[in-house]
């Protein structure tokens, strides 16, 4: 225990002139759950990509076990016992779940796949993980995939494992699980890294909690030692409110705005990836929407924007029919969608184009001249700059190249700015880091008590259960249940999301 | 049954160009390089297995000549694909435009367009015993040129290789998930330009066959041979032995196209003999009705390598 399992000293790591990485120190003992803290941008994961071998630090040591150690490539930091799982899994979808397993190891010219089978099931009975090994990653579930990344990485005999943001997608109890296996391998003798945005995840977790700010290691404190409050004001840099409100609306303002009756969609090979959904909205209500990802939750929103059309189903906006409207009279009626995929930009933006090119999208159809004017344009950006406190060099700036958090509160900023009636938001705050998903969060409740009706599709429970008025739980396409949010717990809601429709009742009582 | 028989034999000898071009071009695209310069890598090898073998009289130092080039050709497409992250479908047509037009230049020096009977000779149909003694399939299959046998072989091998041994598994996880590959501790760029070479290897050994064995060396000789080879490529869901179904399949529709020609037709009181064009125009109306088909299959194992012409670099954003 004397000497550290890994030691980082002095590390730095620019891109291009962006800093991301400076100067961070700090040490990873073995058989402790290390978390490190950060807002975004704040170069976790290009910390630990360092430590994979993904990228290569500027200058800076790192020292395993007190001797120096280069990596060069992610061969070396596997060869040094490091394993990393990152954010965005690295698996092959048309690979079964051992092929993936035994990727890139070294043993004999030819595949043993039974031998493979029987090994894979031995590592998975010790930590009970368990998966099928024939299975393709393409049938599997999130919580599967990372079950194989996680057996993958002990197969190849890691001694420090990295998790970059193992929890973002999984349910309360596929968490709880995967808290329970970690805490197995810590017991074993592994070091293992996690980040993670969720304060109280870290908490639960983490022996040590190692801090970054604006790419520096700020601090690392023992977890017995803090609490989530001084976390986050080392984390932010001042201190920050962490409340989230549920705002009330003036009665007079909610009114039913949206009526949605057996709304189905049909996918490849008949498959329904919405089956029979019916909701109801009312103007200043936020009505959440919960599901493991790809329950239905983009195909809800495409058929809302108008780009999908379902294949039976009504859903009627203030007295008037939509579907079968094109996204544009849809638009003009007053209904707006930001739907953040994972990338970020895919639906909504166009990355190469500059702020005011992307609010000219949704403007230049209004007038009838014959050249665009982008005088209009540049006033509203200058505009959704100012009020959303974007950062930005200037309105001409290309959307791509603005931070995560930037370009989504343009998105919202340009759709909020043509006055909706109806806001589908679907995870406008994924990836965002404390203080900016609060800035959201107050943006989506002023629009409420503005009277505008908002399905907001999320994916931290915490939040949905704090800021909506309703939850609506999607599992396979289907409507689970549309529970009060201030009556449900995160089991229940988890329950849901499993698709287990009647969980036990002595949790309902309130 | 002797006409079927000859036909069979024909077809398997005019698919084998194919088989070889398809096989290579699977390797290369298993790593997720698209090389549209088939056409180009097997006129140069067929330029140089023919004009080595005329030199030199010696048939080893002109099938190497033939893959050696072949490989050279790939190299320049990895460097410019590979390194330099150029875009993967003009590479490959640039260089079935460039290997042409160096092919048909190596070729002027061709004065005459004959081979010494040292290089021929091996080359001839061979009995192989016992086997050719099934019926129809047994001439048609084991009585052909050792280059015919050769690329069965490398066809079998090639599927093994795929689909059994960690190489091949490394391979494929390449050209589906480059990130993948990376994070597991493959050198990405290694296998890539391994393939791409073996690849153009096998387009140039096949080129080869037409001038050695076939035809004789004229311009412009494998006339889009290798263009069906791409679409071979799919049409066997970039699997080699689907490969050898497809290449015979192909080369059968090149021996109709022959047969034919000696068919005549009475026509308003004369007989005439079906034009050569409409023939020569055969498998590529197949291919057209092919490419077709094979897109209402949605298999996933079917589809083509993920990142099939998407440039891969590690530090990507």
């Amino acid at each position: 225990m004397d000497i550290p399992f890994v030691e980082l000293k002095g590390i730095n790591k620019k891109f291009g002139t962006v800093v991301a990485n400076q100067n961070v120190n700090m040490t990873i003992n073995k058989g402790e759950i290390h978390a490190i803290l950060g807002e975004n941008g704040s170069g976790k994961s290009t910390l630990m990509n360092m430590l994979s071998g993904i990228y290569m630090p500027d200058s800076g040591q790192i020292l395993l076990e007190g001797r120096e150690l280069k990596i060069t490539s992610p061969d070396d930091a596997i060869n040094a016992g490091i394993g990393m799982i990152h954010q965005h899994f690295k698996l092959v979808d048309v690979f079964s779940a051992k092929e993936n397993i035994t990727l890139g190891k070294k043993d004999g010219l030819f595949i043993k796949g039974k031998e493979l089978s029987r090994q894979i099931r031995e590592v998975g009975d010790k930590y009970s993980l368990r998966i099928d090994p024939d299975k393709k990653v393409y049938n599997m579930s999130v919580s599967e995939k990372q079950t194989v990344e996680i057996i993958k990485v002990l197969f190849g005999g890691a001694r420090l494992l990295i998790l970059d943001e193992p929890t973002a997608v999984l349910t309360p109890q596929e968490i709880d699980n995967l808290f329970s296996i970690l805490r197995k391998m810590r017991d074993d003798g592994c070091a293992i890294i996690i980040i993670t945005h969720k304060m109280d995840e870290v908490m639960a977790i983490s022996d040590r909690i190692t801090i970054l700010r604006k790419g520096e290691s700020i601090a690392t404190v023992n977890t017995a030692d803090t609490d989530v409050k001084s976390l986050t004001e080392m984390m932010v840099g001042r201190p920050i409110s962490l409340e989230i409100k549920r705002v009330t609306t003036d009665p007079e303002k909610v009114k039913p705005i949206l009526n949605v009756r057996d709304l189905v969609v049909e996918g490849v090979g008949n498959q329904r990836l919405l089956d029979n959904v019916s909701f109801e909205l009312s103007s200043g209500e936020i009505l959440g929407v919960a599901g493991i990802a790809g329950s239905g939750q983009k195909e809800l929103c495409e058929v809302l924007a108008g780009i999908c059309r379902p294949k039976t189903g009504s859903a009627i906006f203030k007295g008037d029919e939509i579907i079968g409207l094109s996204p544009r009279e849809i638009i003009r009626k007053g209904i707006k969608t930001s739907f953040i995929p994972e990338d970020r930009l895919g639906m909504g933006l166009v990355g190469n184009m500059n702020i005011v090119d992307n609010v000219l999208l949704k403007e230049y159809h209004n007038s009838n001249k014959m050249f665009m004017s982008r005088k209009g344009s540049k006033q509203i950006s200058e505009q959704i700059i100012e009020k959303y406190d974007i950062k930005t060099p200037s309105v001409y700036h290309q959307v791509k190249k603005l931070s995560g958090g930037n370009i989504q509160k343009v998105l919202l900023g340009r759709e909020i700015n043509l006055a909706p009636q109806l806001l589908v938001t679907a995870y406008p705050v994924r990836g965002l880091d404390i203080g900016a998903s609060y800035q959201i969060y107050n943006l989506l409740n002023s629009q409420k008590q503005d009277g505008v009706g908002i399905i907001f599709i999320g994916e931290d429970l915490d939040v949905l259960m704090a800021l909506c008025d309703r939850i609506m739980v999607l599992s396979h396409g289907e409507v689970m249940d549309i529970v009060p949010a201030d009556k449900v717990t995160k089991e229940q809601l988890g329950m849901l999301m499993l698709g287990h429709k009647n969980f036990d009742t002595e949790g309902h009582n309130d | 049954m002797d006409a079927l028989a000859l036909f069979l034999q024909t077809a398997i000898q005019m698919g084998t160009p194919m088989l070889l071009a398809t096989v290579g071009g699977i390797l290369c695209e298993k790593s997720g390089h698209l090389n549209l310069g088939i056409e180009g890598m097997m006129l140069i090898g067929a330029v140089m297995g023919f004009k080595i073998g005329q030199v030199s009289g010696n048939p080893i130092l002109a099938i190497s000549a033939a893959a050696i080039s072949g490989g050279l050709a790939a190299l320049i497409y990895a460097i410019i694909t590979v390194t330099l992250r150029g875009n993967h479908i003009v590479t490959g047509l640039t260089l079935t435009i460039f290997g042409t037009g160096v092919a048909n230049y190596i070729g002027k020096s061709i004065v005459v367009p004959a081979l010494p009977e040292s290089v021929k000779a091996p080359f001839r149909s061979i009995n192989i015993p016992l086997l050719t003694k099934i019926p129809i399939l047994g001439k048609s299959i084991f009585n052909q040129s050792i280059y015919v046998h050769i690329a069965i072989i490398i066809a079998i091998l090639a599927y093994i290789y795929l689909n059994r041994t960690r190489l091949g598994l490394n391979l494929r996880s390449v050209g589906e998930n480059p990130a993948a590959a990376d994070a597991s501790g493959i050198n990405v760029d290694l296998y890539k330009y391994v393939h791409i070479i073996i690849g153009g290897a096998l387009c140039g050994v096949g080129g080869s066959y037409l001038s050695i064995v076939e035809i004789g060396w004229r311009d412009n000789l494998t006339a889009g041979i290798g263009w069906i080879a791409v679409v071979l490529i799919i049409f066997s869901t970039w699997d080699p032995l689907k490969a050898m179904f497809g290449a015979y399949f192909f080369g059968a529709l090149r021996a109709l196209g022959f047969q034919l020609q000696s068919i005549k037709l009475p026509f308003s009181g004369e007989t005439i003999s079906v034009p050569i064009q409409l023939l020569d125009m055969i498998p590529y109306i197949a291919t057209i009705i092919v490419l077709v088909l094979i897109t209402i299959r949605k298999k996933e194992e079917n589809q083509a390598p993920a990142s099939l012409g998407s440039p891969y670099f590690r530090e990507d954003r």
